[in-house]
């Protein structure tokens, strides 16, 4: 049993927890995911570890309340316990002989775009942050990215904050104007991820992207997370999450990662009274 | 005077049209009334071929022995002495291919129904026995098991007996390794599962889920944290795909994570929220015992057509005789000299169906079978709308990788010594983490001996 020490709304479907969880807290680096299960009847459902405290024996996680796990998560409070927390999986995020860097957050993408960015930033690296929401009123982490960032732009797509247009336009802007980047690292919506990739690959800029395909066990025994990079089969759970974005196959991500999207929908949460069965009984 | 019937008494089971639509045991087990009458079948030889066929060497003829008087209390104190899960491996092992393989009533006729008496016997000691397991005194010494498989179990049950003071490491949420994500309830119900662990927590076996060992903890903090040796039983992991065209299409399963959905994750039960689509026409590609669990599954989850695909003939399929039959029975269809090509989408980059050609067997392959070759222009279309990958594993990279000076072979397997020594003091390591994919009996046996040398090790240490 893992306790639920903090809860914070970021917007309305948005939130952020610190769960006591010392040992991965101990060994957690930035890239990394864990999988919680809320409840004997629940899924496993992998995250990316947003941030940890040593110390306090804390992992960070923020998720948005998609599907019916993630919703059941949100009801908890501060003080409940989540039945199974496991981590830290896959391996971390590394950088070497980067000097200059732009990381590409979108939505709730920007929780696992943060900590990559306050890596290199204390890894001594300048760090250009493009942080891209739909509109005003599901900003997150605004301040938080700010501080880590050398150049912070937010976008939003109706131009109700911050820079009208997509996360693509910004970083379009960026290269256009002289600068030259190391390394572009995106954590997004796949859409977003496969169209930085196609900003950058013209000029040969390395990107890395994090992937968050479906998974059960996130060990490697499972196989369903895999993912075709430079043609081959790769797991995302042992050899990721991180990949070379250019080699990515995001339209095959992107199909296999709706599959299972129609029984999303039909289910009502547990939590909220519903029986949380499945259309497919 | 021994019952000299030629046949084994029979297994009462499910009828093969209602066992396909349930998750239920298939096979019911036998009355105290048909164990009798078939430990009297047993010839009580004196050089017992039997017990040299089992991997973890029951006492087979004694405990039928006393199975046959109806004295089921001392049966079962016979077989644990030599057996950690006798109601696992009275249901799963290939005991046609071992103890009965042996037995010389199967030289004219069939041999002794040795697993369904082990089956009887532990079944009986779970509904009949009451007895706390004592907790041995303990003697000072840590182990720690890395996974909760068949292996592992093994082995924490013959140190506990010892006194050693063991943690099991289990990187999933439920302990039983493959017992509980892989083998199907209709085989092995969880409940049996879960009794033979909480026993061995019963004798004093501490076990921790959700641990990861190569992530959250090394093998060699294991060892600074106080545990004086370290058994890796960490099972196959990765699974295979054939590298053919169309795998990443949506409705593309490994065997693997098939089974987890069902088995693990109980997605064909209403109450529980990990999905599992309902599949018309499913093909499951392999012949061994995980393509029989994958195929009998899909059926129990409504598919209307179940097809084995697999490239040789039946007589060369790794799966049990037994496993075939009932799977035969329950209206899977085999499709056999017959290999995938490739597995086609629609538009959606949904399965639609998958090209295969049909084989003829040539010269026998290093591996003694012979070789399937494709015959030219045969190749035919298969409408499906799902496929199952059962065709093998390779070794989790995750302990090896983070380990300091423990020996993998090519295929990634740690190296093992017939003692079950790796290269690295102090650890020791078995089942299919060594031997790439078995059986679950061969894995008990490596954590059995594994024990063994774990405690020679630490007595001399």
């Amino acid at each position: 049993m893992f306790k639920i020490l903090r809860k914070k709304a970021l917007n309305d479907s948005v939130v952020l927890m610190d769960i006591d969880a010392p040992l991965i807290a101990k060994k957690a680096q930035a890239g990394q995911f864990i999988i919680f299960r809320v409840d004997e009847y629940g899924e496993r459902v992998p995250l990316t570890i947003a941030d940890y405290d040593r110390d306090k024996g804390t992992v960070t996680i923020i998720f948005q309340t998609v599907g019916n796990s993630t919703k059941m998560l949100a009801q908890l409070n501060e003080g409940d316990y989540i039945l199974d927390f496991v981590g830290p999986l896959g391996v971390a995020s590394h950088f070497e002989n980067v000097k200059k860097a732009v990381v590409v957050g979108g939505g709730v993408g920007c929780a696992i775009a943060y900590p990559q960015a306050k890596k290199l930033h204390n890894m001594g690296v300048e760090v250009d942050m493009i942080a891209g929401f739909r509109s005003k009123d599901i900003v997150i982490l605004e301040d938080e990215m700010k501080a880590v960032s050398d150049n912070f732009i937010l976008t939003t797509d109706d131009g109700s904050y911050g820079k009208k247009g997509f996360v693509t336009n910004a970083l379009q802007e960026l290269i256009d104007a002289g600068n030259k980047y190391d390394i572009v690292v995106a954590i997004g919506p796949i859409p977003m991820m496969k169209f930085v990739c196609k900003v950058t690959e013209p000029y040969n800029i390395k990107t890395v992207v994090s992937l968050n395909p479906i998974m059960i066990d996130g060990t490697g025994m499972c196989g369903g997370c895999r993912v075709t990079v430079d043609g081959k089969t790769k797991f995302a759970c042992v050899d990721g999450p991180d990949f070379d974005g250019h080699k990515v196959d995001f339209d095959e991500l992107m199909r296999r990662n709706s599959f299972y999207q129609k029984d999303e929908r039909s289910k009502e949460c547990r939590l909220l009274g519903g029986n949380g069965g499945k259309d497919n009984a | 005077m021994p019952n000299m019937s030629p046949n084994k008494t029979k297994m009462p089971e499910q009828a093969p049209n209602v066992r396909n639509k349930n998750f239920s045991e298939v096979a019911l087990g036998y009355t105290e009334q048909m164990a009798i009458e078939e430990a009297q079948r047993c010839l009580n030889c004196k050089h017992k071929p039997c017990v040299s066929g089992c991997p973890v060497n029951v006492r087979i003829p004694e405990f039928i022995a006393n199975v046959a008087k109806g004295d089921f209390k001392t049966a079962y104190e016979i077989i644990k002495m030599t057996n950690a899960l006798p109601a696992v491996s009275g249901r799963v092992c290939p005991q046609e291919s071992q103890c009965e393989g042996k037995c010389v009533r199967g030289i004219k006729g069939e041999s002794v129904g040795i697993g369904r008496l082990e089956r009887f016997v532990a079944d009986w000691a779970m509904e009949n026995l009451n007895e706390k397991p004592q907790k041995p005194q303990l003697n000072g010494k840590k182990v720690a098991i890395v996974g909760a498989g068949p292996a592992g179990l093994s082995c924490a049950g013959d140190l506990v007996k010892l006194g050693y003071d063991i943690t099991i490491f289990e990187a999933f949420h439920k302990a039983g390794g493959v017992l509980v994500y892989g083998i199907p309830e209709f085989r092995l119900p969880k409940s049996i599962v879960q009794k033979e662990i909480d026993n061995l927590i019963a004798q004093g076996v501490k076990v921790q889920t959700n641990m990861v060992i190569g992530r959250i903890l090394s093998v060699d903090e294991l060892f600074e944290s106080g545990f004086d040796a370290v058994f890796i039983g960490s099972g196959a992991g990765l699974p295979g795909f054939l590298g053919i065209e169309g795998e990443g299409l949506v409705g593309v399963y490994s065997a693997n994570e098939f089974l987890t959905r069902i088995n693990l994750m109980k997605a064909y039960l209403d109450e529980y929220d990990t999905p599992i689509k309902q599949s018309k026409s499913v093909a499951v590609v392999g012949g061994g015992n995980v393509a029989m669990d994958a195929a009998r599954s899909a059926k129990r989850l409504g598919a209307e057509h179940v097809y084995i695909v697999y490239r040789r003939s039946e007589e060369e399929m790794p799966a049990r005789i037994e496993e075939i039959h009932h799977a035969k029975e329950e209206g899977i269809e085999f499709m056999l000299l017959t290999n995938p090509k490739r597995i086609v989408g629609d538009e959606d980059g949904h399965v639609a169906g998958m090209e295969c050609s049909k084989m003829e067997l040539g010269e026998p392959d290093e591996s003694g079978r012979r070789r399937p070759k494709a015959i030219e222009g045969s190749e035919f279309m298969l409408d499906i709308d799902a496929a199952i990958m059962a065709v093998g594993t390779s070794p989790n990279p995750l302990i090896r990788s983070t380990t300091t000076g423990l020996n993998a072979d090519k295929r990634g397997c740690i190296i093992a010594d017939e003692s079950m020594a790796t290269s690295k003091v102090g650890v020791y390591a078995g089942g299919d983490t060594v031997t790439g994919a078995a059986t679950v009996i061969l894995a008990m046996g490596a954590g059995k001996t594994a024990a063994a040398s774990i405690d020679e090790y630490l007595k001399n240490k």
